[in-house]
């Protein structure tokens, strides 16, 4: 929190990744899912992408390799991508790239009628 | 500030996180390095190409500019963040539970509009189950007059009592599509908190291996507001950052936040200086990332809202220098 010039966007220009604009929240994914410290998530992400380690910090590199593997990229006055994978149907991709569970991946399996589970309801939930 | 009184101020901070802590002085070359960036006169300071870290972004989003999936969307796309976090403003697992439905559909809404992994986060708070507040003796009034075994027990059913809570909405928010939840400001109550995040954390696991788990800490050592609490063996009250994190891997935290708090009467370098002094030694044994927390008033950050670029800059490119820390 704070105002966002002075906190999000300085910390993220002084020592981010880059998040979306990059392979930010890739290697935060694994990070975060599997508890992989930074430099086995970010040797694990670029292998799974097939690009070098410093690729993923790389914008311009990562703009193309999320194009190649439909992990979602973000539209900008002069790009926008209202064919390509965006949203859930990013982390879809994410999902098998990866190969790690999204959660929300699932529940969109469950609810939209992909994959049925037994024991819990498709619509609804349980609060 | 002069370039003297820079190098002062650093070997003061690092001088009195040692002491604190039992931890080691920064070495020469550390200290040398804060002093290159607090002396630059550069308007912004950065980490190399290359040593880049995941910012974990914990209450990510301002309140001001739409619905709260519009923000996160805004610090994902706009901000360069690399995990989300979505909180309700009271910020405290007691009072999410009682709006957990109206929380967890916010959640359903944003996992189907962004993508960068979003968790939920919230405090232990253990402060609230404590009347007039909650329904526990309040163990700050027993305290004073003497009646330390009630306080004690009060303090062991306010844990039992937050537990129950933190486990209730991270069933709710797994079920929503959470990737992750937050506990954060751990220990902001004490030993007694700090066991309740732990507790929580363990049972959670247990029940849903793929979750996500991020434990930040309230500050540098866990007070001992009952002094007698255990983990895995290990007494609580007292425990710096490298026994926090001991404790947080041992519970099933995938990411662990020390957070050491700043003196608002000295200077950004001393406060960076003692941070660092302090977290190092986490880092060489760490199991699971380390992202010291870098908010308003903690790893060296101003007491500001709106806390100078070069500031947050510097402290930002220092502890990643220095820590070689996961993320931030």
């Amino acid at each position: 929190m704070g105002d966002p010039l002075g906190m999000a966007c300085s910390h993220a220009l002084a020592s981010g990744m880059g998040g979306m604009r990059t392979a930010g929240d890739l290697v935060g994914r694994m990070q975060m899912t599997r508890g992989m410290r930074l430099q086995d998530a970010k040797t694990y992400v670029a292998e799974r992408l097939g690009v070098g380690v410093a690729d993923l910090a790389d914008p311009i590199t990562m703009h193309e390799v999320r194009r190649d593997f439909g992990l979602g990229r973000i539209p900008v006055q002069e790009l926008t991508y209202p064919t390509h994978a965006g949203a859930m149907e990013a982390k879809f991709h994410i999902a098998e790239v990866l190969d790690v569970p999204i959660n929300s991946v699932r529940r969109f399996e469950e609810c939209a009628g992909i994959r049925a589970v037994a024991g819990r309801p498709t619509q609804g939930g349980a609060l | 500030m002069t370039t003297g009184q820079l190098r002062a101020d650093i070997e003061a901070g690092s001088e009195l996180g040692a002491r604190r802590s039992k931890a080691p002085l920064l070495e020469q070359a550390e200290m040398d390095h804060l002093l290159d960036i607090f002396s630059s006169e550069a308007k912004f300071s950065a980490v190399d190409l290359g040593d880049e870290v995941v910012l974990s972004f914990d209450g990510s989003g301002n309140l001001d500019s739409g619905t709260r999936v519009d923000e996160l969307y805004s610090y994902q796309s706009h901000r360069g963040a690399d995990m989300l976090e979505l909180f309700g403003i009271d910020y405290s697992y007691k009072a999410v539970k009682t709006i957990l439905s109206y929380e967890a559909q916010w959640m359903k809404t944003a996992q189907l509009n962004l993508i960068a992994p979003l968790q939920y986060g919230a405090m232990p708070d253990l402060g609230r189950y404590s009347k007039p507040d909650g329904p526990i003796p309040n163990w700050s009034e027993l305290m004073p007059l003497g009646r330390i075994a009630e306080a004690r027990e009060a303090q062991e059913a306010a844990v039992e009592h937050a537990v129950a809570d933190m486990e209730f909405v991270a069933e709710g928010m797994w079920e929503a599509g959470a990737d992750g939840m937050d506990f954060d400001t751990a220990g902001a109550a004490g030993d007694a908190d700090f066991l309740a995040a732990l507790t929580a954390i363990a049972a959670i696991r247990q029940k849903y291996p793929d979750v996500g788990i991020e434990l930040g800490m309230a500050s540098e050592c866990v007070l001992g507001m009952h002094g007698q609490l255990t983990y895995e063996g290990s007494r609580l009250a007292g425990m710096w950052p490298k026994d926090q994190l001991r404790m947080a891997e041992a519970a099933g935290a995938t990411i662990f936040g020390p957070a050491v708090n700043v003196n608002t009467t000295r200077s950004v370098a001393w406060n960076v200086a003692r941070a660092c002094t302090i977290i190092k030694p986490c880092m060489a044994d760490a199991r699971i990332p380390v992202h010291p927390n870098v908010g308003m008033g903690v790893g060296g950050v101003p007491m500001s809202p709106y806390p100078p670029a070069d500031a947050t800059s510097r402290v930002s490119r220092a502890l990643v220098d220095i820590l070689k820390c996961d993320g931030l």
